[in-house]
This record gives structure tokens, C-alpha cells and sequence, in this order.
């Protein structure tokens, strides 16, 4: 078949932290252009889930495949690790993630924070990566910030600039770890109009959010996540319009 | 006032002191002093770039034996350590009759010696503080973006170490001027060495010392400034903008 790999799929992944089992099972796949999003209360292990998506955290059990490529595991008396690291980087240079705290390396500009993974990690003429780092800065809104240093930006920059940032890699899939929790509520507009573009271009992505009316106008799937488990999954005028488990209703309910 | 201006004048004019000759070894003095305080801190950073990545390592191995040498040359003083290397190495048998012995029979290899792997020690740990500091979410980005831990290392963690550490460091070279003056207690004619043997010659203690000690001062704001000048340049992304 000629069909293009699916871009991550991920199978019944298993982690805990010391005696807690914190995910307990989990599998998704995202299909070129998917916008899954995972919400859950905190705690319910949605970020942990994340993490595990690109290796930040070690899961203890599960498979990992990305664009086709399974991620070879071995066991040490630590526990399970990856077997070849350079398969590890070669495979997280194609998913790229924006945090919660942004994470801009502060020591360095913003464009020098764009190019700096293409260069050194994809091997991309400078040049080349200068040009495409202005393109992306513009279409982000921050053109005029692009030799300001993170700490000389708001929050709300600094998060474009993020997603400029991960956007240089041009990742096979987008990992956006509560992106807007760390802004000010008058600066998440920002932010989130550009992940609405950036769906609406055909981009994959996994976002973990608080933002349920990003969930429902964005996403093509949400998964609600109730302590390490998927408690109810589908469209989002499925889950977030007729949630079906007593306690995805409790969540969903207005708060005050 | 009167008084000031008056022995001023004795002191340029009236006694035999600042003569041309005397200034020429105080000028000797410069030299050894520089030659010997630049080399001992390239060399010991050279070093201590290196020795604060071990010293940084998760395994024991590796960053304990470190620990132990920052720890020892931290932990005692430089002219004991000084003493040790200058008067000690003779004991190594056959020593004399190696390459070695015509540079460690001089007094300035070994106060090279002595004053390199002090400043290392220090350096060491200085470096290792700021590698310690850095934010743990950009290492967490640097991983997440596909970096190994050497390109990490590289463009990441150091880099915004040494800007952190540079404070720290500028210290370290203004203590290593003015440590360097002990030197001068295994017959090195640096600066203070000069000094000491012109109120030697001449039994003129205030005039000799002090004008060692405006030297000395002159120095300091030198690498002062220099390491503001540096700090401005490389620490202006922890400056917000106005």
C-alpha cells in the first residue's frame, strides 16, 4: 500500500511513579490532521500521558510508534529504557511540544530560539532556517520581537514564539502541553487563535487543555482521562455535548 | 595637605628611590606577575570547563573523585599548597634527571603550578553551581527538540552557565591577582617580590609597599571593568527591556 504511515500511535501505556499508578492502559492514534485534545481533572494523568508521547517521561509498559517507526524498548535494573537514544532523538525531532511554561532557552533571542533545533538537530543551512524563522515569526504576530530575549516579552509572546519555535521543526505532529494554564486570561486569546490556525490548516495535534471551547470548536476527538484511565472518548458534540459517565458531567458542569 | 605634598615631593625628587632602575624592577615584577596570573587562569579554566561537567555527573564515579580534588585544594591553603609543590617535588626520585627538572627548579613552574589547580579547584565549583541552576523546562525543551545530551551540553546548559557564573568567576580572577603575591615567598620576583627586595635594598618599607599596592589597585579596576564591560554584553538577556 502506498498509504503514508500514521504520523503517532501510541498502545496501552503504563506508568507509575513509585506506588502510584498513575496511567494505567492508555492508546491513541493520530491521523494526519487529527486535533485531539485530552481533558481531565489534574491529576487525572493527561499531561503524564503527553510526556510519555515524546519520552520526556520513560513509560513502564506500551508501544510507541511514530510515523511508522516503533520505538525499541530494553530493561535495566532502573527500569525500562529506550534501547538506542539516537532513535529516541531522531523521533522526537518529529513531534514537537510546547509547554506549559513556555521554555524558551533565555540566554538566547527569540529568532536564535527558532533556528536553533533546525540547525543543530535537522542540519539546516542557517541561512535557510533565518528565512523561515521570519516567516513563522510573522505569522505569528511578533515580527517586531524577533532579537527581544524571552525575559523582555510577555507571556503570551513568549508562548507564540513557542509555537514558532516548534512549528520551525515542521513536526509530523504537535504536542501542546495546557499551553494557555501559565498566561493571563486577557493574553490566552492570542494564543489560542493561533492553534485554531493551525488546525485549521490540517496540522496534528495533541493538546491537553482547560480550554473546553477550544475542545469543542477545534478538536476532531477528545478523550476525557479519569485517573489513568479513558473514561469516555468521541467527537467533541459527543463527549463535551451528551457526556454519558456521571463523573465527565461533574466535570463539564459550570463551576459557579 | 603641607605635609602630603612635601613628601610627595621627597618622594619623586628627594630620595633615591624611584629611580630609573627601581622602576624597571617593578616593571620586571609586572610582567611575572601578569604571565603568571593569566596563565595560571586560562590554564585552570581550561580545566575547570571539563572537571564542572564531572562534577555535574549523576555517577559517583565520576564527579566523587572530582569533589575530592576541589575539595583539598579548597580546603587548604595556596601557600601551603605552594610550599608543597616548590619544596615537595624535589623528593620524587629522579626527577632531576628528567626534561621536567630544569622548568621545576625555577620558582615559576611550580607557583604555576600551585596557583592552576587552585583556581581549577574554584573555577570547578563555580561552574558547577551555575550548571546546577540551569531551568529545568529548557533542558526540557532542548530534550523535547531532539537534542542529545552533548549538543545539550554545548548549546544549551554551558552557554547559559557561563553567563550565570560570570560574577562569580570575575571574583575568582581578582582573588587569584591578589593571591598571586605569595609568590613572591619561593624567591619570585613578581611584583611583590620587587617590592620586597627594593625596601630590602633601600630599608624603605612605605614608599615600596605602596607603590606595589597602587599597582595592584590599578589591576583590579582593570579586570573590574572588564568583566562589567563583559557582563553587559552577555547578561543583557536577564536585563528587561525599558
Amino acid at each position: 500500500m502506498a498509504e503514508t504511515p500514521i504520523p503517532l500511535e501510541v498502545r496501552n501505556i503504563k506508568k507509575r511513579f513509585g506506588d502510584t499508578e498513575v496511567l494505567k492502559g492508555l492508546s491513541l492514534s493520530a491521523h494526519k490532521g487529527d486535533v485531539i485534545t485530552l481533558i481531565g481533572a489534574s491529576g487525572s494523568g493527561k499531561s503524564t500521558f503527553l510526556r510519555c508521547m515524546n519520552l520526556l517521561e520513560q513509560p513502564d509498559e506500551g508501544d510507541l510508534i511514530v510515523h511508522g517507526e516503533e520505538v525499541r524498548f530494553r530493561q535495566t535494573r532502573h527500569g525500562r529504557e529506550p534501547a538506542d537514544w539516537k532513535q529516541v532523538v531522531r523521533m522526537r525531532a518529529k513531534l514537537s511540544m510546547v509547554f506549559q511554561g513556555f521554555n524558551l532557552w533565555a540566554h538566547m533571542t527569540l529568532l536564535e530560539n527558532i533556528i536553533e533545533a533546525p540547525v543543530h538537530v535537522l542540519g539546516k543551512p542557517k541561512k535557510e532556517a533565518i528565512e523561515q524563522a521570519r516567516a513563522l515569526l510573522e505569522r505569528v504576530g511578533l515580527t517586531a520581537r524577533a532579537d527581544a530575549y524571552p525575559a523582555q516579552m510577555s507571556g503570551g509572546q513568549q508562548q507564540r514564539g513557542a509555537i514558532a519555535r516548534a512549528l520551525a521543526m515542521d513536526p509530523e505532529v504537535m504536542l501542546f502541553d495546557e499551553p494557555t494554564s501559565a498566561l493571563d486570561p486577557e493574553l490566552v486569546g492570542d494564543v489560542l487563535k493561533v492553534m485554531h490556525e493551525l488546525a485549521e490548516e490540517g496540522r496534528t495535534m495533541i493538546v491537553v487543555t482547560h480550554e473546553m471551547s477550544f475542545a469543542r470548536d477545534v478538536s476532531s476527538q477528545v478523550i476525557y482521562l479519569h485517573q489513568g484511565l479513558v473514561e469516555e472518548a468521541g467527537a467533541p458534540d459527543q463527549v463535551l455535548g451528551n457526556p454519558q459517565s456521571p463523573r465527565l458531567k461533574q466535570f463539564l458542569a459550570p463551576k459557579y | 595637605m603641607d605635609v602630603l605634598t612635601t613628601w610627595f615631593h621627597d618622594l619623586m625628587a628627594g630620595n633615591a628611590i624611584f629611580t630609573a632602575q627601581t622602576i624597571g624592577y617593578y616593571w620586571d615584577g609586572l610582567v611575572t606577575t601578569t604571565q603568571l596570573v593569566f596563565l595560571s587562569l586560562v590554564i585552570g579554566l581550561v580545566l575547570a570547563v571539563p572537571l564542572a561537567i564531572g562534577r555535574s555527573s549523576d555517577r559517583r564515579w565520576i564527579s566523587l573523585p572530582i569533589y575530592v580534588y576541589t575539595y583539598v585544594f579548597r580546603g587548604t591553603p595556596l601557600l601551603i599548597q605552594l610550599y608543597i609543590i616548590y619544596y615537595g617535588v624535589v623528593f620524587f626520585d629522579g626527577i632531576q634527571e628528567t626534561f621536567l627538572w630544569p622548568m621545576l627548579r625555577e620558582a615559576f613552574y611550580p607557583a604555576l603550578i600551585a596557583f592552576t589547580l587552585n583556581t581549577a579547584a574554584y573555577t570547578t565549583e563555580i561552574f558547577r553551581g551555575a550548571i546546577k541552576a540551569t531551568a529545568r523546562g529548557e533542558i526540557e525543551a532542548a530534550r523535547a527538540y531532539g537534542m542529545s545530551d552533548s549538543l545539550m551540553m554545548r548549546r544549551i546548559i554551558l552557554p547559559s552557565a557561563f553567563r550565570r557564573a560570570l560574577p562569580a568567576y570575575g571574583n575568582e580572577v581578582i582573588f587569584m591577582l591578589h593571591a598571586s603575591a605569595i609568590a613572591s615567598v619561593v624567591t619570585l620576583m613578581d611584583l611583590t617580590g620587587a617590592a620586597r627586595f627594593i625596601y630590602a635594598r633601600y630599608y624603605a618599607p612605605f614608599e615600596a609597599f605602596l607603590f606595589v599596592a597602587a599597582i595592584y589597585l590599578c589591576l583590579t579596576f582593570a579586570i573590574l571593568y572588564f568583566f562589567r564591560w563583559l557582563e553587559k554584553r552577555l547578561l543583557a538577556h536577564l536585563r528587561p527591556q525599558s
